[in-house]
């Protein structure tokens, strides 16, 4: 008997010591590929810009001849450098060559994540406020909520589609050689392909990157720098930029950066906080219209989140219009069209049913994540890798999705502080959540919004991929009143704002010279 | 006393004296007294009983910082534990246990979770017994596993029922009973825990990651125990540390996830009675307080339960 037992505890031991070692998890778009676009698209440079008038609106200067000694000396340079290539800078050249604007939108999704803490509240219940001249100290700059990172999901884009929009038209004006095709002994770590090499391509949009995500995460200028050195950098280390192609990139791509950054700074972002004269007032018209107003249902209350992003100038649309494409209003908070959707809520909810569950965690997108619109950046960027974009196409993809979101969200929270409908907990206490319930209005709802904004500009450029993003844009909807916090109008609505603006978003795409 | 009843008590409690040692046990405190209290089923004994538990916080660490949250309020965990414990042999047992688990916030609008968490099987090994200072000295083994019985939801803390993870876990004991029924225990137990797959497909730790796969750190549990045990009755005090190795904190104003850092130093008491006139059926409770702790709730914790014994050997003479 006694040997059996050695036997059994043997046994489990050598279990628990084996059992639970392997904790190393495989994550998507990871282990990436080199990007080998089909198509270079070496056209883009007559794309048209979204904030450039034109793409050579920021100078670039000649470069020095490819058969120019000091050029030569460049090359030569490079060649040693991709020869002694150390493993941080093989590592970065694996990395970054699966695609740099790929690799940016994935920086960005990390940082918002990172930063998308509301505030906690002081001890006579107030909150602070982040101050972006004062990013470090608590609470940190900035507080990341779906509309700060739909629209800095949508500048960092729209930068580097300019940025890239006039590198491609350098390239082609001055048409110097890349190192490889200069000198043919180089064996470049990364694939060859037939752009000419100045400016480098990677630079400028590290240069875009640099000027717009150091003004977005001034907290984080720290990581950003590495992240452009390393960008902007690592096709010399791997033989296929110089010197000047990158330090030309750089510079072309900050300026741009710059340009980008002169609009967002002056788009009235700064203003959407309001004030609480302002929260009072948006109350205030709904009380007098009749209906019950929507209010913080945070413990201690909360300020509203952005009650004036709907005033922010969008991309698509011109500012003028947000009325006009308003819906109209929802039934009174009175009615009993507005019970029938309460009492939708209540049959719709139901936190013993697993699959819904599954279907609300997997797109709350709350508190500490990428938001909503970070979500379909992450859709997208599995379909610019899948379709093995050019740097410069996969740039377009993301600007033209990143404008879609942030007008998606204009438009949205100007419905959501017009009408002030108020969440359903707010009408019915018995009424639980599934999820964090946002703090601001409902009607109508920023997922079907940003999802059915998303699922409608992917479509155009992805169409084969149309029927699995509209049902994914139906079940983010649909998540939110199964989470208990959207009435099934609050989605509806959203959808047809949503699509409004995505085919805003193809008119541009139909337009602008790349399709 | 009615004669006759009062005869099956001695009779009873005469051969409970003679086995006095195959009884001491059957004893349970939070979900899992059994699997670290030094007390053994003697061969074809088996312990069976139910056990409420009830812990509420209104305060938790925040990583370090001690909070409250105006959206959760007093969060309550209740769990109700089948378990049995059954003596292979004198010298090894075979404990199970499932409870049901359902949760509530007294503020705030997060729904509450309820069902059935994670089973666990044990097995207890005692490994030697030594006559030292007027009492016996034994050193144990404890090794089992959990695995959740159900589907639950585990990415919904702090009102998940569980964190949905397979365990497997071994603890040394070392268990002094000694003169005059009193009784020390020392244990140290290290918790293997798997991966756990959550219904999002990413998620932010220290940094994002992109996947459902949520990687769990392993966990160690290190306890003191003593007090007085007699067969009638008991009263000791506990204290417990758990420890989750590695993990991070809940960044501030954050939710709580499945891989923080959760450590947890408790201390308490534990008591029991057995019955003479319910056939030794026996009444326990416990209470335990966190005193310092580390993403988790400050909570003050109570049990309740009754087990009994029932013996499977055959019938003497």
């Amino acid at each position: 008997m006694k040997k059996h037992l050695v036997t059994i505890f043997i046994a489990v031991l050598t279990l628990i010591a084996f059992g639970s070692c392997n904790k190393d998890i495989q994550e998507n778009l990871s282990d990436l590929a080199q990007l080998t676009p089909s198509n270079q698209d070496v056209n883009a440079g007559s794309w048209k810009t979204v904030v450039l008038v034109t793409a050579d609106e920021v100078a670039l200067a000649a470069p020095t001849a490819a058969t120019d000694p000091a050029y030569l000396a460049e090359v030569a340079a490079t060649k040693q450098a991709a020869a002694g290539a150390n493993a941080t800078q093989k590592k970065a050249i694996s990395y970054w060559s699966a695609g740099s604007i790929l690799r940016w939108n994935e920086i960005l999704r990390e940082l918002v994540a990172k930063h998308n803490l509301a505030p906690a509240p002081k001890d006579d219940n107030t909150y602070p406020i982040p101050d972006a001249n004062n990013p470090f100290n608590y609470p940190q700059f900035p507080f990341a909520n779906p509309p700060y990172a739909a629209r800095a999901y949508a500048y960092a884009a729209v930068a580097q589609y300019d940025a890239l929009v006039a590198a491609w038209y350098y390239k082609n004006k001055y048409q110097r050689n890349s190192t490889y095709n200069t000198d043919p002994s180089i064996v470049p770590l990364v694939p060859k392909n037939n752009l000419p090499g100045y400016p480098c391509e990677d630079a400028v949009a590290a240069g875009a990157a640099y000027v717009m995500l150091r003004a977005l995460f001034p907290a984080d200028t720290s990581l950003i720098n590495e992240k452009v050195a390393e960008a902007a950098q690592y096709k010399k280390w791997a033989g296929a930029a110089t010197d000047s192609d990158i330090s030309a990139g750089l510079a072309l791509g900050k300026a741009i950066g710059q340009k980008v950054l002169n609009r967002a700074k002056t788009d009235k972002m700064k203003n959407a906080i309001g004030t609480q004269a302002i929260w009072d007032s948006l109350r205030q018209s709904a009380v007098t219209r009749g209906e019950t107003p929507w209010l913080s249902q945070d413990v201690p209350s909360r300020p509203p989140m952005l009650p004036l992003f709907g005033q922010v100038k969008p991309f698509l649309f011109p500012a003028a219009d947000i009325a006009a494409i308003r819906p109209p209003a929802p039934p009174s908070t009175n009615s009993a069209e507005f019970q029938a959707q309460l009492e939708s809520v209540r049959k719709e909810s139901d936190p013993n049913d697993r699959d819904k569950m599954r279907i609300v965690h997997f797109w709350a997108d709350g508190t500490g994540t990428y938001t909503p619109p970070g979500h379909w950046n992450y859709f997208t960027a599995e379909l610019v890798y899948k379709a093995q974009q050019s740097e410069v196409r996969a740039a377009r993809t993301f600007a033209l999705l990143g404008m879609s979101m942030m007008d998606a969200g204009i438009t949205c929270w100007d419905i959501k502080y017009f009408y002030m409908v108020p969440r359903p907990t707010q009408m019915d206490p018995k009424i639980k959540t599934l999820t964090g319930l946002p703090n601001f209005p409902a009607y109508t709802s920023g997922h079907s919004t940003f999802s059915w904004a998303g699922a409608t500009i992917l479509s155009h450029i992805f169409p084969s991929a149309k029927n699995d993003l509209e049902s994914k844009a139906s079940e983010a909807s649909i998540s939110r009143v199964y989470g208990g916090i959207h009435y099934p109008m609050d989605c509806d609505a959203g959808k047809v704002s949503g699509v409004r603006i995505g085919n805003l978003a193809i008119a541009r795409a139909q337009s602008d010279g790349a399709e | 006393m009615h004669p006759f009843l009062f005869q099956i008590l001695t009779f009873i409690q005469m051969r409970k004296k003679l086995l006095f040692f195959l009884f001491l046990g059957c004893s349970l405190y939070a979900n899992a007294q059994s699997l670290s209290d030094g007390i053994f089923m003697d061969k074809r004994y088996l312990c069976a009983g139910v056990l409420y538990n009830h812990d509420a916080w209104d305060h938790y660490w925040e990583g370090s910082l001690l909070r409250t949250n105006g959206n959760i309020g007093t969060l309550t965990t209740q769990n109700a534990v089948v378990m049995a414990n059954y003596g292979v042999f004198n010298r090894l047992n075979v404990i199970a246990m499932l409870p049901f688990v359902w949760t509530n916030a007294s503020s705030g609008t997060l729904t509450g979770q309820r069902g059935f968490q994670d089973f666990t099987l044990g097995i207890k090994y005692k490994a030697f017994e030594t006559n030292v200072l007027g009492g016996k000295l034994s050193g144990q083994v404890v090794a089992g596993g959990s695995i959740p019985s159900t589907n639950y939801v585990a990415d919904y803390l702090p009102l998940s029922i569980g964190l949905h993870s397979k365990t497997l876990w071994g603890r040394g004991i070392l268990h002094f009973a000694g003169a005059k029924h009193l009784t020390f225990l020392l244990s140290a137990a290290y918790i293997g825990r798997s991966n756990v797959s959550i219904d999002r497909t990413s998620y932010y730790t220290t940094h994002q990651i992109y996947s459902s796969e949520v990687a769990m750190p392993d966990a160690a549990q290190f306890a003191f125990r003593g007090g007085y045990y007699s067969f009638r009755w008991g009263a000791e005090f506990l204290a417990q540390h758990d420890a989750t190795l590695g993990g991070f904190d809940i960044r501030r104003q954050d939710m709580p996830f499945l891989s923080n850092n959760m450590d947890a130093t408790r201390v308490g008491v534990t008591a029991f009675y057995r019955f003479p006139f319910l056939d030794d059926l026996q009444l326990l409770g416990t209470a335990m307080q966190v005193v310092q702790g580390r993403n988790v709730g400050k909570s003050f914790s109570w049990s309740l339960g009754v087990t009994k014994f029932f013996n499977f050997n055959p019938k003497k003479q």
